[in-house]
């Protein structure tokens, strides 16, 4: 059994179009479910997150999205303003806004400065979670596409190199340990089982082990077809596929026949040419696979992300 | 520039092919931006003539290897003939490939720009430079861009198509030189080094600013030893300002330029389509030239057929009945009425599963709003597409019916100059 909500705060990555916004959202519900007050967090700037749940979009300010879940939208100068606000008592609040622009400036330049600022804020609601000071049981970041996965999670020990004295340099450290107990925290994978996603998983689960600290946790395998026939089942629809049958058949059914049989065979060769993809998953990473399986819609709403949840709780056992 | 034919005035995108110099291919990740742009590059090079390149940002393996620019780095190459012909297809013109190179592209502008070897080195060696180079997307977005500049400006190639970064926002590349400029030209830049300008020489103390807000608050967040080493940084780097600035105003004219075509490539799903038709609004409300909107991976009409939905619907509900007139063909492996009723049913739900797609599809192509003239439909092709003749079915789809076949003949040589379009 995989303990995939047994933790405090989760990232949730994954290639871009493999569904890594609906999972995520998934995971909030599947935890509000259990009983678990979350922080649904989004760090992407696209600011659809919310759509998931047919909330409108939600600012810097977590909030109530759906029953047990509060769902909060990073943002640099927001989490600049909080962090100067409540570190350092800055005296000029009320004048942050130019400096907020000089520093968005330094923050584009400098290497994990914004990073930090995002991932920051993230730790910080972890933390007063833990302390007490805040009550949610599970933090989720909707974090960045698997490219940029890695640069968001290590950005304390990247800002640790390049800052040698001072507060900001002081508060990487905890923040550190947060992101580097596995009884804390978890990078989950979101993939699907086409060629670039698998790729990709494999050389992030490769390069977060090199370089960094972060504990992986799963790999939730999105949009997986079922085999439709067996091997036995399989030469029946061969010979139904065959002149004699498809005959009869047109005669049975009309001659929407052909169009009918045209499916089966796409969804036997979707099948199939996904299989040496999730073969070459299994045989890649060592993590535990998760499957969900390929909905046949085209929109996403909360009705889908209700059937992802209920399919991520039977996977888990729940 | 080599023999290419001419331009017709229908809008196709075949039409946007032998016109444009420059097309630029964006949309949301993983809707199959690499492999439609490369599918483009390659029917352009078979069907219009000419030397084609495709600028590929990070294709999948087997697409990299079939292009022969699997980790080769920073050089075009070009696509054998051979390879080509073995997918059946007798090219009029040359497919090249090149893929980027992020890292390898910035060294080399540095070089360019940087007043001496000295500074370049400098600059090069700095560790803020490896992380403002690797790490940053924007910094992706900025290279691709002087990359397909410097490409262009060449001369080189007849047509160049373009891939995009994959960005959280499929614009960002397009004020990618904007922001560049603005940041070397920017008061900001100057602000930020200037104590340490004032001080005459590196890491003197900031006096005069010292009082000034933002270098209290910068100060007390990050240290002084960072904000003296990002000053360092930039005071070399903005010896560059000069070669920077005009390269980036040029970039924007180009992409601006008639010479120059964008199409958008999405999938017939509610999130990607409604960015894709955000892009198509915002790149004409910034007078760009949107060439086309390409449609990737549509189920085929007929999955939203009424005629077929009936058909469906039989099998499942009576799978029995319709399997007892199959089992009486006396067909060897259909003589067990459960098996052959089982199977039907699979069939008919199946096909009920890829309706409800197929129709939702249908509908959302009828709900697109204001879409460029050019419209192309790729279909749901099984695999992922990773080798040239895979390429060729997706550029037999852009172009449509523009063509009696896509697949030229083998005599097609001899009959070129006739078989010309326009």
């Amino acid at each position: 059994m995989i303990d995939l909500l047994d933790r405090r705060l989760l990232f949730v990555t994954g290639k871009g179009g493999v569904g890594k916004s609906t999972v995520t959202a998934a995971t909030a519900l599947l935890a509000a479910d259990q009983g678990q007050k979350v922080l649904l967090v989004e760090s992407d700037a696209k600011g659809n997150l919310t759509n998931l749940f047919e909330h409108p979009p939600v600012g810097f300010e977590p909030q109530e999205v759906h029953p047990g879940v509060h769902a909060m939208q990073l943002n640099t100068e927001a989490s600049l303003r909080e962090y100067l606000k409540l570190n350092l008592r800055i005296p000029m609040v009320g004048r942050v806004g130019p400096i907020a622009n000089v520093f968005d400036f330094v923050a584009n330049a400098a290497p994990g400065v914004k990073e930090i600022l995002t991932v920051g804020k993230v730790c910080w609601e972890v933390r007063a979670s833990i302390e007490g000071r805040a009550d949610w049981d599970l933090v989720i970041v909707d974090a960045a596409a698997t490219g940029h996965v890695l640069a968001q999670l290590d950005a304390p020990r990247t800002i640790r190199e390049l800052v040698h004295t001072g507060p900001v340099r002081n508060q990487t450290e905890w923040m550190m340990e947060i992101l580097s107990d596995e009884s804390v925290t978890a990078l989950n994978i979101v993939t699907a089982p086409e060629e670039m996603p698998v790729n990709e998983t494999i050389e992030l689960v490769a390069h977060a082990r090199e370089e960094t600290t972060v504990p992986l946790g799963a790999v939730i395998v999105n949009r997986v077809l079922p085999e439709p026939f067996t091997t036995e089942d399989e030469a029946v629809f061969a010979a139904l596929a065959a002149p004699p049958a498809v005959d009869a058949l047109r005669d049975e059914i009309g001659a929407g026949a052909d169009g009918v049989l045209d499916a089966a065979r796409l969804a036997v060769a979707l099948r199939r040419a996904r299989v040496p993809h999730l073969d070459a998953l299994r045989a890649g990473v060592d993590l535990p696979l998760l499957y969900l399986p390929y909905l046949f819609v085209r929109d996403h709403g909360l009705r889908v992300t209700r059937v992802v949840a209920d399919a991520l709780g039977a996977e888990l056992g729940l | 520039m080599t023999e290419r034919a001419t331009g017709t005035r229908s809008a196709s995108l075949e039409s946007l092919l032998v016109s444009r110099e420059v097309v630029v291919f964006c949309g949301s990740g993983g809707v199959g931006k690499t492999s439609t742009a490369a599918a483009a590059a390659l029917t352009a090079a078979v069907h219009v003539g000419g030397r084609v390149l495709v600028l590929t940002i990070d294709p999948a393996k087997r697409l990299a290897d079939a292009l022969g620019i699997e980790g080769i780095g920073n050089v075009e190459r070009r696509v054998p003939d051979e390879v080509l012909r073995q997918a059946g297809l007798a090219p009029r013109g040359e497919l090249w490939a090149a893929m980027l190179d992020t890292k390898a592209s910035w060294d080399d502008l540095v070089l360019r720009h940087a007043p001496d070897e000295e500074t370049a080195r400098r600059i090069l060696d700095n560790r803020l430079y490896d992380n403002l180079t690797s790490r940053f997307v924007q910094s992706h977005d900025y290279i691709a861009m002087e990359r397909l500049y410097d490409l262009h400006s060449a001369g080189t190639y007849d047509l160049i198509i373009v891939d995009t970064p994959p960005t959280r926002n499929a614009l960002d590349f397009l004020d990618a030189p904007q922001r560049m400029a603005d940041f070397f030209g920017g008061r900001l830049l100057r602000w930020l080094t200037a104590p340490y300008r004032l001080g005459g020489k590196r890491g003197a103390r900031l006096v005069n600013f010292a009082s000034k807000p933002f270098y209290q608050v910068a100060d007390r967040i990050l240290g002084t030893q960072f904000l003296q080493d990002i000053a360092e940084f930039f005071l070399n780097f903005e010896t560059m300002y000069g070669g920077f600035v005009t390269r980036a105003r040029a970039v924007e004219r180009l992409m601006k330029d008639r010479r120059t075509a964008f199409a958008v490539v999405t999938t017939l799903e509610g999130a990607p389509l409604r960015e894709a038709e955000y892009f198509c609004a915002e790149l004409t409300a910034r007078d760009y030239h949107l060439g086309a909107l390409v449609l990737n991976r549509v189920l085929p009409e007929s999955f939203a057929d009424p005629g077929v939905m009936v058909a469906a619907d039989r099998l499942v509900e009576e799978p029995e009945a319709v399997a007892a007139r199959l089992v009486g063909l006396g067909v060897d492996a259909l003589a067990d009425p459960a098996a052959v009723a089982r199977v039907l049913r699979t069939v008919g739900s199946s096909f009920q599963n890829f309706a409800v797609v197929a129709t939702r599809e249908a509908e959302l192509r009828e709900e697109l709003g204001r879409v460029p003239d050019v419209l192309a439909t790729v279909p749901s092709f099984a695999d992922d597409v990773h080798d040239v003749a895979g390429l060729a079915r997706i550029g037999e789809c852009l172009l449509g019916a523009q063509l009696p076949s896509a697949r030229v003949r083998a005599d097609a040589g001899a009959r070129e100059a006739e078989d010309r379009p326009g």
